[in-house]
């Protein structure tokens, strides 16, 4: 480069380039280092989380929340969410939380995580939900591998267990907060066996359900229920429609006949009073009352009488001759002659 | 100045090379083996931090510390009870001595397929000598703490002679038994799932369908059992009701007619004859009316001064 005189400004750079470059190179490299040492010396716990650090892949402490140092490149931080509670989900898949939360379509894979045998040999869906947080960061890193696969097989062997020390109607229907409950106890006692640092806040059954085949006759089984209840609804409706009435009737029957025992002894002591009465003048002078008794009677009877035929008793020869329409001649005679 | 730097650089890298060669880390999540020339010197290396080693003879082999998974295959094994079902397991398992475990297994791949077989056969060994009801349930219930609604629900009642839990501990002893000598702990052996096979389960379902029926049967009859019941009651107090009724009626309306009998009686009684007359005078002016034929004979009594002298 030296040997190329004609260039005035060439040679004035050569000598002056490789300073320039060698100076700027050297506090590049110098500042990346500072950078890189403060990337890695400094670091930030969030608010959630806790820093486990390791130097040399050996656990030496935990820090809280805010900026840390630590010594670089000898010394790593993994962060653990320990205040975040996890969450894991059987038998359905939350895919975006929301207002209207949108879940992923059932795939058998996820159908196999719900389906399960319960203690009467039947068979039961049951879908839940385990909230659970990090106890211990500690046990939760380092002691066991795919912490998350065998919680969710924790999960399921447990879930399996408590159903399957229930009936099936037990499971759909009463067993709910029971089998929360036990679940929760027993994935506890397992985690801590397990040495996972986690503790378990809640156990939560979505959707619990019979077989899709079998669900038809579930509801069978309700609508017969109401079934049953509206029948005997119905009878003792009917029992309440008809026998309050009946009383009410049977007071009116009793009542009436009070009524007509009044009237029958009134009746019969008016007449008898009467009677008493006339028969008391009637002893005085008998015969001429009873004539005058029949004689106005017969004045108050014959003008009623529509047809009169008087017979003189040597022309019963007449009697024959009459077309009678048949009806009760005989007896009017009788009665009318009757009365001697 | 140049070469001076670059021999300065390679003495450096040298050095560097050499530490790398010399030491080595173990996390909290490993031990470590060192083998000189393919043959293993020295104990196992469990405590985690920076340890030193001879460069380029000796070697490390990592081997996992923790709680390791063990997930078996959905094996199809037939119960005691000739039930078929599908059993998937899993289990916990720890690599305890580094040292046996590299000499038998070699690697987890190795360990993995070992405890296949031993795992999956001594849970096909126990399902096959148990009873179904046996796999599913882990305790006896109490006869009042369970609402029966069904006969097919009874088997819940029935006694059980171990119950899935000390199966699963059976299980786990004696598989545990034959993974000693691999440098495996086995910590946990869980039966997961237990499923009907897919042709038994549409028999479970067709059983299941027939259940709920009886149970709704059983309901509807129930309903109109109740309903008939309720309906007999009403009949019932219906009859006691107007019966009551009517007997109390016809006692006041026969003593009505008693009195009135006992009043005319007395009345009457004084002269039979009178009443006769005046009672059929009554008659005769009730019954007769415009269309009676009224054949009067001059003898009677009313004509008599008709007929002249008589």
């Amino acid at each position: 480069m030296a040997d190329l005189p004609n260039i005035d400004f060439k040679r004035i750079e050569i000598p002056k380039m490789p300073n320039l470059q060698r100076g700027s190179l050297a506090a590049i490299i110098a500042g990346l280092v500072v950078v890189m040492a403060g990337f890695s010396t400094l670091y930030q716990v969030q608010p959630e989380e806790v820093g486990v650090v390791l130097r040399f892949g050996r656990f030496v402490r935990t820090t809280e929340p805010g900026l840390r140092a630590k010594i670089p490149f000898a010394e790593e931080v993994r962060k653990v969410p320990v205040q975040r509670q996890l969450k894991q989900e059987f038998g359905f898949r939350t895919v975006e939380a929301g207002i209207q939360t949108q879940y992923a379509e059932t795939t058998r894979d996820l159908a196999g995580e719900a389906v399960m045998l319960t203690g009467d040999l039947n068979v039961a869906v049951v879908e839940w939900i385990v909230q659970y947080r990090v106890d211990d960061p500690y046990l939760y890193l380092f002691k066991v591998r795919n912490l998350e696969e065998t919680f969710r097989a924790m999960n399921e062997a447990v879930m399996r267990e408590v159903v399957g020390d229930r009936t099936v109607t037990e499971v759909v229907t009463v067993g709910r907060q029971d089998i929360e409950a036990q679940v929760g106890l027993r994935l506890q006692e397992m985690a801590n066996q397990y040495e996972m640092g986690i503790a378990i806040d809640q156990v939560v059954l979505q959707d619990v359900n019979p077989p899709d085949p079998v669900k038809p006759s579930w509801d069978e089984v309700s609508q017969a229920q109401q079934q049953r209840d509206r029948m005997i609804n119905e009878a003792q409706a009917e029992f309440n429609r008809v026998i309050p009435r009946a009383r009410g009737e049977a007071q009116q029957a009793i009542l009436q006949a009070e009524g007509y025992a009044l009237d029958r002894t009134n009746r019969a002591e008016g007449d008898s009073a009467r009677f008493t009465a006339i028969y008391t003048e009637y002893r005085l002078a008998p015969e001429v009352t009873r004539k005058r008794l029949y004689l106005e009677t017969m004045q108050r009877v014959i003008p009623k009488v529509g047809r009169k035929l008087y017979v003189d008793e040597n022309t019963t020869g007449v009697l024959p001759l009459l077309s009678l329409d048949g009806t009760a001649t005989r007896p009017t005679a009788d009665s009318a002659t009757g009365g001697n | 100045m140049n070469r001076a730097t670059t021999i300065q650089l390679i003495i450096l890298l040298g050095i560097v090379f050499l530490m790398g060669q010399a030491t080595y880390t173990v996390s909290e999540t490993e031990q470590v083996i060192i083998t000189q020339f393919g043959e293993p010197v020295g104990d196992p290396v469990t405590s985690p931090g920076l340890h030193f080693k001879v460069p380029f003879v000796q070697k490390i082999n990592v081997f996992d510390n923790r709680f390791l998974e063990w997930d078996g295959n959905p094996n199809q094994v037939p119960t005691r009870d000739r039930r078929f079902i599908l059993v998937d397991t899993y289990a916990r398992w720890r690599i305890t001595d580094p040292l046996l475990f590299f000499q038998r297994l070699r690697d987890e791949r190795g360990a993995q397929s070992r405890l296949d077989d031993i795992l999956d056969g001594e849970t096909r060994n126990a399902v096959a000598q148990h009873n179904l009801i046996e796999l599913v349930r882990s305790t006896n219930r109490n006869a009042e703490d369970v609402q029966i609604e069904s006969e097919e629900e009874e088997v819940i009642l029935e006694a059980l002679e171990l119950g899935r839990q000390a199966i699963q501990t059976e299980i786990l002893e004696t598989a545990a038994g034959r993974t000693s000598d691999l440098g495996i702990e086995l910590l946990d052996l869980r039966l997961k799932r237990i499923n009907y096979v897919t042709e038994v389960q549409q028999d479970v379902f067709a059983r299941m369908i027939a259940e709920r029926q009886r149970v709704a049967e059983e309901f509807r009859s129930e309903g109109q059992g109740e309903a008939a019941r309720i309906d007999g009651e009403r009949e019932l107090e219906l009859a006691i009701i107007q019966s009551e009724a009517y007997r109390i009626a016809e006692e006041l309306r026969g003593k009505a007619d008693a009195t009135a009998t006992a009043v005319y009686a007395e009345a009457y009684n004084r002269d039979p004859d009178f009443y006769a007359f005046t009672k059929s005078m009554e008659t005769y002016e009730q019954t007769m009316d415009g269309e009676t034929l009224f054949i009067l004979g001059t003898d009677s009594e009313f004509m008599r001064f008709f007929d002249g002298d008589r």
